[in-house]
């Protein structure tokens, strides 16, 4: 295993909607490595995305501490945290979440142009196989082809770590082995910390370790013997 | 930031409808500021140059007759520079053409050939020759209304005996830029004009062969008025002065300087009004527009660009149809500024001068716009950035409904479901309907006081010639007469009713303030002249004292029960002390009235009437113009009916053009506002409106949905659009308020109405765009792509 990538202590996160309180998460203490492809699995609301979006810098926690190598990332502060994302983290959503405005390369070209040492988009795109829908607007597109944009756009910028919510659940089988392989490809050929979230259970062979949360906490780390390739995959 | 620039770029396509509206809206507002602003230094500049290039006089004088060596006297008074002694006359006339009689005012032309002051500028034709004593310049107004020029020829009683002038020029002077007949409150060129007359001729009609009547002064820069004046009254006052005065009481100076002073209203206050209006309206239409862009913002924010470079994005986007305004707004301002210059030119009869552009004032247009529709971005995108990406990215909240007020009341219980959902659709987002209600109230507003002076002027027109001037036509006496002259009046053809009045000139005192005005004396039991105040009341010449209208009480710093010290300035010229007995909200001129035998007692002059008010049978007028053109007796004579032409024709003319351009721009920013609030509506609803439609709403009921909020809206709007369009009106009101004008604050219901009828009508066309838009919303692409 690789240095620390992320190191979290006692995180919680509360919402308050009038007099009820939701705690979606209940003190989380999780450490990341460089490298490794973790797996987020749980029910619903148990407080997975919530987690992701803290360790992406998206929300702040209520209570707790997250560190990113050595950055501590509560109270950073929102300029800071723009850094952090802007430097550092490649997200990818559930809905797909590209800009309807642009086209597929240009909504790569929208974040490499502010990265450090991005890939150019259209490389990009030929790594998610997309090579071929450059100039297509989103609305031209299918939603697995949307949700490969967004995994190019993720990966274009050689982000440190890649956080992605649910990447494929609104895709098909087929479709969300095409878009786990590029994730995949990402963290072998490039080095990125992967983290997914998911409701299938099957795609947890795909992970170095796999995280299994239950009403705001974690409820057991599993370690995989070895990791299997997406395409080894069926659901 | 090249894909943030091509991202405006194609957003600025995509909403190419709404953004083309707010550029709509930016444009009126900027073309009206610079059209109406760029009028403010320029009126009061030709006026200024027209003063100097033409030697406009500073002190005047009017006297019975003076001898050539008190006119020399007063030109030895310490600051006066140049002192010119004059013949004035004023005389019947008969116009070529003209049934009625007009009067003309004859001044002489020293024989030397140019006055030295109030010098006429010749616009065609030429000055009268050295020694040809029946060659005169005509004013242009007046030569205009009657079609006269060089070789026509008018005649009138000078002396006692006809004489025929020969027109050899048209001239203007800036001492007769407006030209009135004693006591009138508008001009009617037809029936009156200057006559600039060579001195012999005017010396053999009044009998003064080296003498003067009047005297026209400059000064030495820097001296002082007042010490001049009372040195002039003190060498004159054996001559039968009528009181010198200054240039702050010259009717033609104070009329125009009244006027230009309430074309502030036109040129400051309204452009002010209108600019502020259009200012809140950019502000609230781009930052709905920016907040439909909330989720885009989010994920900006997700992939690390920083709040400013996601800020600049949307400004900029802000700023594009403010510059496309601008781009449109300046250059149509500027054209428009001139169009106006030129009417005003025309109007006021100044030389031709033009009117240059002023960047200054178009640069505060833009500036002030483009500020306001930056705030408004700003607000939407600060709200978008400050929200954890997080949230502004989910998929969009379910939307919380809470039992609202309206539920509580169980009123819901009598609306249709689908109105049910109108209303609390409506409820649910407070803040973007009070925007939404605001902008419309404003446009309704704007609308309501672009028609404002419309009213203001019928209303004018209104209480001056039906409740106010009630007889057919007034005659005015060379010399005070002895009543019995009535019986001479009586029994012209036609005279159905005759009423005595006297007009005694008089200078009214109080503490430090003085006016140089006239005492109105009218008969207690008369009908035919009436004092009424702005809300139609008629008031009754008190038996005691004077009635003063309440702004000239104000000027004078009086009140009913004060007393006034009257200097009476012809007759037996003494001072007297008389009490204010009533005071009356006139909205025009600034009088003195009184009861026609209370003047007889302070004046000492028993019986003493100077004219007469006449009503006459209308089937017999023109048999009484052609004997009133022969009556030697008269010095003046006015005709309603040809002074409310008058009226109509130049008072009414010269606000048209203003009036028409802010009309048509308040209409364009009307349509602007209307269909940008259904518009943004839309665009914030298409995932919603996709999803009912899924959910197997038809077309129809979502569009009716749609549509029933804005209606809702609408109708709110409208219904803070009377108050708001009220106040505006009565902001307009209070500013243009001057000595001798007020502008009455009426809002006839008509002015509502047209505000409601336009904003329907936006709203209709608004609604036939919109029902096209939701037609063609494709439901796969807004579920697909999200907000
Ligand atoms: N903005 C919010 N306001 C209130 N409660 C919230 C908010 N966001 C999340 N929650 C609550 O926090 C809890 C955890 O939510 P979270 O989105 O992390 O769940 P999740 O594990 O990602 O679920 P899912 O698998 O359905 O996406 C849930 O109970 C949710 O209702
Ligand atoms: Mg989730």
């Amino acid at each position: 295993m690789g240095p620390v990538l992320f190191h979290a202590r006692g995180l919680t996160k509360t919402y308050h909607m009038g007099d009820v309180a939701v705690h979606a998460l209940q003190g989380v203490d999780l450490d990341l490595y460089e490298g490794e492809v973790v797996v987020i699995l749980g029910p619903s609301g148990s407080g997975k995305s919530t987690l992701l979006n803290i360790l992406g810098g998206l929300d702040a926690p209520s209570g707790g501490e997250v560190h990113f190598r050595d950055h501590q990332l509560v109270g950073a502060g929102d300029a800071a945290l723009t850094r952090y994302r802007r430097e550092h983290v490649g997200f990818v959503f559930q809905f797909y979440n590209l800009l309807p405005s642009l086209t597929a390369t240009e909504n790569v070209a929208l974040v490499t142009e502010i990265a450090e040492r991005p890939m150019p988009p259209a490389d990009a795109l030929h790594l998610v196989g997309l090579g071929e829908r450059l100039d297509h607007f989103p609305s031209q597109m299918s939603g697995g082809e949307q949700q490969r944009v967004a995994i190019a756009r993720a990966i274009a910028k050689r982000p440190d770590v890649l956080l992605c919510d649910e990447p494929t659940g609104a895709l098909d089988a087929e479709t969300g082995v095409v878009v786990l392989q590029a994730l995949a490809r990402a963290n072998r050929e490039l080095g990125t910390t992967l983290v997914v979230i998911t409701h299938n259970a099957t795609i947890a062979q795909m992970a170095d370790r796999v995280l299994r949360m239950r009403d705001g906490r974690i409820a057991s780390i599993e370690t995989n013997a070895a990791r299997r390739d997406p395409a080894e995959l069926e659901w | 930031m090249r894909m943030l620039n091509r991202k405006l770029r194609r957003d600025v396509l995509g909403l190419a409808g709404p953004l083309a509206a707010v550029a709509l809206v930016a444009a009126s507002g900027i073309a009206l500021f610079v059209t109406l602003r760029s009028m403010r230094g320029f009126l009061a500049q030709s006026q200024a140059d027209y003063y100097r290039d033409y030697r406009f006089a500073d002190v005047f004088v009017l006297m019975k007759r003076a001898p050539a060596s008190a006119a020399r006297a007063v030109a030895r008074i310490p600051g006066v520079r140049v002192a010119e002694p004059r013949l004035v006359f004023e005389a019947v006339l008969d116009v070529p053409g003209l049934a009625e009689p007009a009067v003309g005012r004859f001044v002489s032309i020293p024989a030397s050939g140019e006055p030295l002051l109030n010098v006429p500028h010749v616009r065609v034709g030429r000055m009268p020759a050295p020694g040809a004593e029946r060659e005169v310049l005509i004013s242009e107004a007046f030569a205009q209304a009657n079609r006269l020029g060089p070789g026509d020829s008018l005649s009138a009683v000078l002396n006692g005996r006809w004489e025929r002038v020969h027109v050899v020029g048209v001239a203007i002077s800036p001492e007769y830029i407006y030209e009135l007949q004693g006591g009138e409150l508008f001009p009617d060129n037809r029936l009156f004009g200057v006559i600039w007359t060579p001195r012999a001729l005017l010396a053999a009609a009044t009998g003064l062969e080296s003498g003067c009547n009047a005297m026209a002064l400059q000064l030495e820069p820097g001296a002082p008025e007042r010490d001049v004046i009372e040195a002039v009254d003190r060498v004159l006052a054996p001559y039968g002065t009528l009181g010198a005065y200054g240039r702050a009481e010259h009717v033609s100076h104070k009329f125009i300087s009244d006027e230009i002073e309430q074309n502030r209203v036109g040129a400051v206050v309204m452009p002010a009004i209108l600019l502020g209006v259009t200012a809140f309206l950019l502000n609230v239409v781009l930052s709905r527009l920016v907040a439909t862009q909330r989720a885009q913002v989010a994920l900006l924010k997700a992939f690390g660009f920083t709040n400013n470079e996601i800020g600049l994005h949307y400004l900029l986007l802000a700023l594009v149809p403010v510059a496309a305004g601008a781009l449109v707004g300046v250059p149509v301002g500027f054209r428009l500024s001139q169009a106006t210059a030129a009417l005003y030119a025309r109007f006021y009869r100044f030389p031709v001068s033009t009117i240059r552009p002023d960047w200054g004032v178009a640069l505060a247009a833009c500036g002030i716009a483009a500020a306001a529709a930056l705030a408004g971005a700003a607000i939407a995108v600060r709200a978008a950035v400050r929200l954890p990406p997080a949230e502004g990215m989910r998929p969009p909240a379910p939307a919380r409904f809470e039992a609202g007020v309206l539920d509580r009341l169980r009123v819901q219980r009598l609306l249709a479901p689908s109105a049910r959902i109108v209303v609390r659709n409506t409820a649910r987002r407070p803040l973007r309907a009070v925007a939404a209600v605001t902008g419309i109230a404003l446009a309704f507003a704007m609308l309501v006081v672009s028609r404002y002076a419309f009213s203001a002027i019928d209303r004018i027109e209104e209480v001056q010639f039906q409740h106010v001037q009630r007889e057919d036509i007034s005659v005015t006496f060379r010399e005070a007469a002895p009543r019995a002259a009535l019986n001479a009046l009586r029994r012209l053809p036609g005279v159905l009713d005759v009423e005595p009045m006297r007009v005694v000139p008089v200078a009214l005192r109080h503490g430090a303030v003085e006016r140089r005005t006239a005492i109105f004396a009218l008969p207690a039991t008369g009908d035919l002249r009436r004092i009424v105040d702005q809300d139609l009341r008629t008031h009754r010449v008190p038996a005691n004292g004077l009635l003063l209208t309440t702004k000239l009480a104000d000027v004078l710093g009086v009140r009913p029960g004060d007393s006034l010290t009257v200097d009476l300035r012809e007759g037996t010229r003494r001072t007297v002390r008389v009490p204010v007995a009533a005071v009356a909200d006139e909205a025009l001129g600034a009088n003195a009235y009184a009861d026609l035998e209370y003047a007889a007692r302070i004046t000492g002059e028993r019986q003493a009437i100077s004219g007469a008010l006449l009503a006459v049978d209308p089937r017999r007028e023109s048999e009484l113009y052609l004997t009133l053109k022969q009556q030697p007796a008269l010095v003046g004579i006015g005709i309603r009916s040809a002074a409310l032409r008058g009226f109509q024709r130049t008072i009414a003319e010269s606000f048209q053009v203003m009036i028409f351009i802010s009309v048509i721009f308040s209409v364009i920013i009307a349509f602007g506002v209307v269909y940008n609030g259904a518009r943004v509506a839309l665009s914030e609803r298409a995932r919603e409106l996709a999803s009912l439609r899924v959910l197997g709403f038809t077309k129809r009921e979502v569009t009716t949905m749609v549509f029933g909020e804005q209606v809702l809206l609408t109708l709110l709007g409208m219904a803070f659009g009377v108050a708001a369009g009220y106040a505006l009106c009565a902001v307009a009101s209070a500013a243009g308020n001057t000595e001798l004008f007020r502008i009455p604050l009426v809002v006839p219901v008509t002015s509502y109405a047209y505000a409601a009828a336009v904003i329907a009508g936006a709203f209709l066309a608004s609604a036939l765009a919109m029902r096209q838009r939701i037609r063609e919303l494709d439901i796969v692409e807004c579920l697909k792509t999200g907000e």
